[in-house]
This record gives structure tokens, sequence and C-alpha cells, in this order.
């Protein structure tokens, strides 16, 4: 009897499936060329009418990514206090809606859509980790919208819809192999952790030492997060590598560069470049454990620059003195101002008018003048490699003589070649 | 009202409002942005409704359903990946892969290219995995924790396999930047609207197929076994065996609402698949009432809900605030907010029978006795959590 009662109650629901999955049909893709016609059936939602107009920022407030992200936020924060105490941008103020990303890609896309469809929001600023940029980049691009993204990543990406305000590869990776290369370093030992970024700057190191007659001596991974590096550092130390090239993420530091210290390496015998560690993270490493240790950016709190005076000033002053201002947070502060020089030159809030302005377009950033390339969307950066001191700050040691041009795609270096295919 | 939702018409009613709700009220209600929201909770809530059957009813504590979901999912997107690849690339090849791997399409990839294929796999791969596991485990009698501590370190495995094969699965990234979905456009908001009714309609059949489950002659077994499987042994059953098709069954489920939840949400990574989204599954489950029909659905759904509205607001309160209310559910009302009901019912009799003692009250039919022994059969026994 029971059963029965259940047969029939499927008989009505497969009718109402079969009616909603008809009536539901929308467009079918029949050939490439009708696909991309109707590639932004998504129009805009923003509301530029009024006195203000919306802004979303994107970070990981909560998850394993809060601590560096937190920071990130704070300094978008501070520059968008800036811009509507001189007036907001074309005379409207900005109003923040800000999203937790929670350190997780799938919760990055769908905050991301909420920022763009809900909140008609006219432009994003955020992400970190390079999965939240690979999880949020066809949100932006199907409902083609504007991410800023602030910080150094793996290159070999060019969208549109994202302006990169970090390094990309060409703008910290290679100078400071270049660096280690006129340092004399013949031999380096590869440590990172188990992800994109570090998997893909290692296959770039390969190429380059390679090309430069330099000496891989080991290239070892560890799981995100994983605190055991006895057998890496051992195999580091028996290597007698003549430096290290690190691009371990978040709290690995800590154990890898505690274990470095207490088989006896230091920065004198075996110096160690990092590229995941600035002024935020050394505390949580330790400074005993970094001291003297190098690290590769293109911004330092210590820079002398008129601009970096004022922001460190301004951020300690809004957040505490004892507040520390980094790379991804200068990063950040720039891509702010970056739009608003975008959207008064376009004279728009319109993605496609803001996009077709973005090309040429500077600003006098703290860690020197920056200007976007049009082509790729990056911007001009200016690498520069630095010692921790023992303050827990970073001096600059070594500064590339100029801005370098963004190459997201090593197309200008002939060992690379086969990198980007 | 009691004996009427548990009648036939009663049902079929039930169905009926559940169908109209989600199928009409929803998609009419609800902005083009949170209908596809709502698809991806109800892709957990059909996830919610298989665990529901093997740990509510069959007492086996999954801690490892995001491999099955992780299965189906990762599936269906290597099916979209290929099918965008021949679509608009022309070269065949997923972008990820040229970009990190070697350029070419492992052999493994390949058969997924055809759609029945795929289609195919989202049910059969998780059913497979889970009956190879469900045997090898029931049969050598292996339960309660020790099942608990297997399932989950699958889970664990799982996750740290898929970050592994950067090349091949996209390792942390995940895959992503689905276009289309069998030929149709993923950015049309119809077919958007085609999705979600597909999902909806996926997790009203779920329930069907559940309710029948638990009204059969097998359901009675499963919950025996749950509560006394030596003594179903000696009545002449084998539990493992049906211990293995109930966890057949929950994972089979598991893939299909990962297969569904791709083309809705957009992306699969490591981070949707792994122990933290495996215990996610489960507290919602627990929370709604674990041995109900509905119960899973529900609590999956508004605990989704909740989270999504709550954890904008206050980003790192959401975390403290969802195992408080495990706490507090687990110990204080084990069968869940399902309970709630029975539990009001309860301190009513026992208010009227304080009240009856009174000389002045009028003489009560003892109306709520009805629903008490109905309801037996959803009581969960202590024993089965732990």
């Amino acid at each position: 009897m029971r059963v029965s009662v259940t047969k029939r109650a499927l008989i009505p629901l497969a009718a109402a499936a079969m009616a909603t999955a008809l009536a539901g049909c929308g467009s079918q893709i029949s050939d490439p060329a009708s696909a991309n016609s109707t590639a932004s059936s998504g129009s805009s939602c923003v509301d530029t009418s009024g006195s203000s107009v919306k802004v979303g920022f994107i970070n990981s407030l909560s998850g394993t990514m809060a601590i560096s992200e937190n920071t990130v936020f704070d300094s978008l924060s501070l520059a968008a206090e800036e811009i509507n105490a001189a007036g907001g941008v074309m005379g409207k103020q900005l109003q923040v809606i800000s999203e937790d990303g929670a350190s997780e890609p799938t919760k990055f896309a769908e905050r991301a859509g909420k920022l763009i469809q809900q909140d008609c929001t006219a432009a994003v600023f955020g992400g970190w980790t390079s999965s939240s940029r690979k999880a949020m980049l066809p949100v932006f691009e199907a409902n083609d919208a504007l991410l800023f993204y602030p910080v150094q990543y793996e290159g070999l990406e060019a969208s549109k819809n994202i302006f990169y305000t970090g390094a990309t590869t060409n703008q910290q990776i290679i100078p400071a192999l270049d660096y280690l290369a006129e340092q004399g370093t013949k031999s380096i030992f590869l440590v990172g952790s188990d992800y994109v970024f570090p998997r893909t700057a290692n296959k770039i190191i390969q190429a380059y030492a390679k090309a430069h007659g330099m000496e891989v001596l080991g290239e070892e991974y560890a799981p995100l997060g994983s605190t055991e590096f006895s057998t890496i550092v051992n195999k580091v130390r028996d290597s007698k590598a003549d430096a290290v090239f690190n691009t371990l993420n978040g709290d690995s530091n800590v154990a890898f560069f505690r274990q470095y210290k207490s088989v006896g390496l230091t920065a004198a015998s075996m110096p160690v470049v990092s590229v995941s560690i600035a002024e935020e993270e050394v505390p949580g490493v330790g400074l005993e454990n970094v001291e003297g240790q190098l690290t590769a950016w293109d911004y330092y709190q210590t820079l002398d620059t008129p601009a970096n005076k004022k922001f460190v000033a301004a951020f300690k002053a809004k957040f505490g003195a004892d507040r520390v201002t980094s790379d991804p947070m200068e990063a950040a502060y720039t891509s702010l101002f970056l739009w608003k020089a975008m959207v008064e030159k376009a004279g728009s809030f319109e993605v496609d008018k803001v996009q077709a302005a973005a090309g040429g377009v500077t600003f006098e950033a703290p860690e020197g003048t920056v200007t976007v390339d049009g082509e790729n969307n990056h911007i001009t950066k200016t690498p520069r490699i630095g010692k921790i001191n023992s303050e827990g700050l970073i001096e600059t040691v070594w500064s590339s003589p100029k801005a370098v041009e963004p190459d997201p795609f090593l197309a200008s270096y002939d060992w690379a070649k086969d990198l980007a295919k | 009202m009691s004996t009427f939702l548990r009648s036939r018409w009663g049902v079929l009613a039930g169905f009926a409002v559940g169908a109209v709700l989600l199928l009409v009220a929803a998609p009419a209600a609800l902005s083009v942005f949170n209908l596809a929201l709502l698809g991806k909770f109800i892709c957990f809530a059909i996830v919610a409704v298989g665990i529901g059957l093997a740990w509510g009813r069959g007492g086996m504590l999954t801690l490892g359903q995001g491999v099955f979901f992780g299965l189906g999912a990762y599936i269906m997107a290597m099916h979209l990946k290929l099918a965008d690849a021949s679509l608009f690339g022309g070269s065949g090849v997923p972008d990820f892969m040229s970009l990190y791997g070697s350029g070419e399409v492992p052999g493994w990839w390949e058969p997924f290219r055809s759609p029945v294929v795929t289609l195919l796999a989202v049910v059969l791969v998780p059913g497979l995995v889970a009956l190879v596991l469900g045997l090898a485990v029931f049969k050598r009698r292996v339960k309660g924790a020790y099942f608990a501590i297997l399932s989950q370190a699958l889970a664990a495995a799982f996750a740290v396999f898929l970050i592994g094969q950067q090349a091949t699965t996209g390792g942390s990234n995940g895959l992503s930047g689905f276009r289309s979905f069998f030929g149709f456009d993923l950015k049309d908001p119809s077919n958007k609207l085609m999705l979600y009714s597909i999902a909806a309609v996926v997790l009203l059949l779920a329930l069907a197929a559940a309710r029948q489950l638990m009204h059969s002659r097998f359901g009675e077994l499963l919950v025996a076994v749950r509560d006394q499987e030596e003594r179903v042994r000696f009545l002449g059953y084998d539990p493992a065996t049906i211990k293995t098709v109930t966890y057949v069954i929950a994972a089979v489920m598991a893939g299909i609402a990962g297969a569904l939840f791709v083309p809705i949400v957009g992306i699969i990574s490591p981070a949707d698949v792994g122990v933290i989204p495996s215990i996610a599954f489960l507290i919602g489950v627990a929370i709604g009432g674990r041995a109900t029909l509905l119960g899973p659905v529900l609590g999956a759904l508004s605990v989704a809900i909740a989270q999504t509205s709550l954890a904008s607001t206050f980003p790192s309160f959401w975390v403290y605030f969802q195992g408080l209310l495990f706490v507090l559910v687990i110990g204080f009302m084990p069968g869940g907010l399902a309970s709630l009901p029975r539990l009001v019912s309860r301190l009513k009799q026992r208010n009227t029978e304080k009240r009856s003692t009174a000389p002045a009250s009028a003489p009560q039919v003892p109306a709520s006795a009805a629903p008490t022994t109905a309801t037996t059969a959803t009581t969960v026994p202590e024993e089965a959590s732990r």
C-alpha cells in the first residue's frame, strides 16, 4: 500500500520536472560566434545617479587567510576614507560594501557574484590567494565587471576584467634571481608550499637557472599549513647550496625558519630569499629567526618617498602606531586610487569606458610612480631586494634602477618561451 | 493534523506544497543571484537526505560524504571543462592544463568527453566506491567511531590528493570558469532557472525515494540494524548488506548533488570536498533532526541560509555560533529541531496531567497519545550517535 502511494507521488513530480525543464530552456550554444555575441548578457545595474557610488571590498575576514587579508582590508578602508575626504570620485562619495571571502575559493566566487549582481558595485577590490583570484575571474568575466587584485602572483594571466596591482613574476622573482646571480650565487635550493604560486614560480626559476648556469640542488614542497620541516631543512643543509629560494606561505614559515636556525644555518652561511614574508609576517615568524634574511618585493615601509611617508603616517594615525605597512597593503591602497584616476579619465563609471581609459593612467604611489599597462592590465613596479633589520622592518639593499614593465607571460625572455604555452 | 500528514493524501499534499514552493514560489520571489544561491543550498540538502538515511536511520556516522560529493562534482566539472575546450578553444584542451600541465589531456580524462559516460559516471563512480568501501568495512563489522574516523580520513586524503595533482585536477584552484552546460549557455538567466529547477526536482525525487525506503520493509530492517545489530543477525538477515546498500544510496545522492553543484555554483575546489565541508554537511542534518524525513533537508537549508546571511555581517562569529548550536542540539535535543514538537507535546501532556489532578478541570481526551506512538520509529537512540 505505502509503496503505491509514493509511486503515484512520483508521477506529478516527473510531470512538473518536465514542464519546468521545457519552459526554462534558454539559449543553446550552436557555434562559438553566436556564443560570443551574447557574452555580456548581464547588463550593469550600477547606480550613479545619486551623490554616492558603491564599491565592493572582498577579503577573507575569517579563516586561515584572515590575518593577512585583514591588513589589506584596512589599507583599502584608509584609501576610501582619503578619497571621500578629498571629495570622492567625480564628486561622488564612495559607499563601501564589504564581503567576507572566508579563505575559501567557492565563497569568494559566491560573494563576488553578490557584490556585482545584488549590490551593483562599480568595482570590486580584494582577493589574496591565487585560488581566490582564479575562482572570481569567471564571475567578473561573465558579468563584465571590474576586480582590482592587490597581491604578487604567479603570472601567466591577463583578463580584461582584472587589474593586477601586485607584482607579476618579472617584477619580483626574476629580479630576485638577477640579484642572487649578481652576488655570485651558483647553486640554489627551492622550498615552497604545495599550491599554484610556488609550483609556477619554481618552474620559472628552473628555466632561469638552466639558462644562466645556476644549479638547482633541490625542489621541495610542504602541504599548506605544514609545520614539520626537519626532513626538508636537513636536505637543504646537506645540499650546501649558496642560497635558498623560499615560496612557503603563512604558518609554515615559522616552523621552517625555526628549524633552519636550529641546524646551524644562518643568513650569513646560507641566505634565504623569501617572497611571501613582509613586514606584517615578521613578528609572527619571530624576528630572532629571520633577522638578516632577504626578501623580494616592490615596496617596504622604510622607503623614502614623500607619498610613502604620508601613507605610513596616515595608516598609523588611523590604526595605531604599532601597525606596519607591507607590499600587498600598499598595492591595495594604490589600486583604489588607480581606479579613481581611470574613472576620472574616462569621465564615466561604466566598465568598458574605464577599461578603455586604463592604459597609461599613472599614480604617485608610496612605492613610486606606477603606470597602468593597457595591454595586460598590470602596472609598472620597481623591484627591490630587502634585508630584515633588527626592528623587524625591511631595509632596501638593492633596487631596480627604473620601474619594470609588467610581462605576465614572460614573452620578452627567451629562456621562458616554453613556460607560457 | 498529524495523522493527516501521515496518510496517503497527506504525503501527496506535502509533496505538492514542496513542489509549489520550490518550483513556482521561489523563482517568482527571488532574484537571479538569490535563486542560484538557493540552488546551491538545495545541493547541500540533497546530500543531507542521504546522510539522514545513513546516519539517522542506519546509525552510520558518515563523516566523509565530501568524497562522494567531490567525485560527482569533479566528474561533471571535467566534462564541462572538456566540452568548453572543444566548443570555444577548438583545441580540446582545458586552459589550466596548458598553463600548469603538459598541455595534453591525460587519458583518464578522455572518457568524460562523452555526456552519456559523464552522466552515468556521476551515479556509478560514487556508488561503486561506496560499495567497495561499504563491503570492506561492514563485512568486517567495523562500526561506530571506527567507521566515522575511517570515512573522515578518506575525505582528508581525497582533498590532499586533489591539491597535489595541479596539472590534472587544477590543484587548490579547483576547476572553474564553465561556460556551457550540455550545449546550453550558462550565462543565460533562463538556463540558470532550468538548472535550479533540475536541482529542486532532484531534491523532491530524493525525498520521495527516501520516504519510500523509510516506510518499506528494508527501512524497518535498517532501523533494526541501527538499534540492535546482533538481533537482526540472529534473525537471519545480513546487517552488512543492509548497511552497504544504504551507504551506497547516500553516496549516490551526494554524487548527484555534487554534479548539480558544479554548473550552479561555477566552481569546485578541494576546499569544498575535504574534512570541513564533510562535517558541515552533518551539522545541518543533526540540527534539523537526523532520523526524520524532512529534518535533514530543512536543517541543511536553514543552516546554509543562516550562514550566508549572518557570515557577511559577523565574519568570525558564525563559526562559534554554528559550534554552539551543534553542541546544544547534540547535548539537549539529540533528535534535532524535528523533535521539538514532540518535546512540546510531552511538556503539554505533563502540564495536562498536573491540571487533570486538579478537581475543577474537565475530563480530557488523550488526543496526543496517537501521534506519540506513531513517532516512535523516528526516535533516535542515544547509542547511535556515539
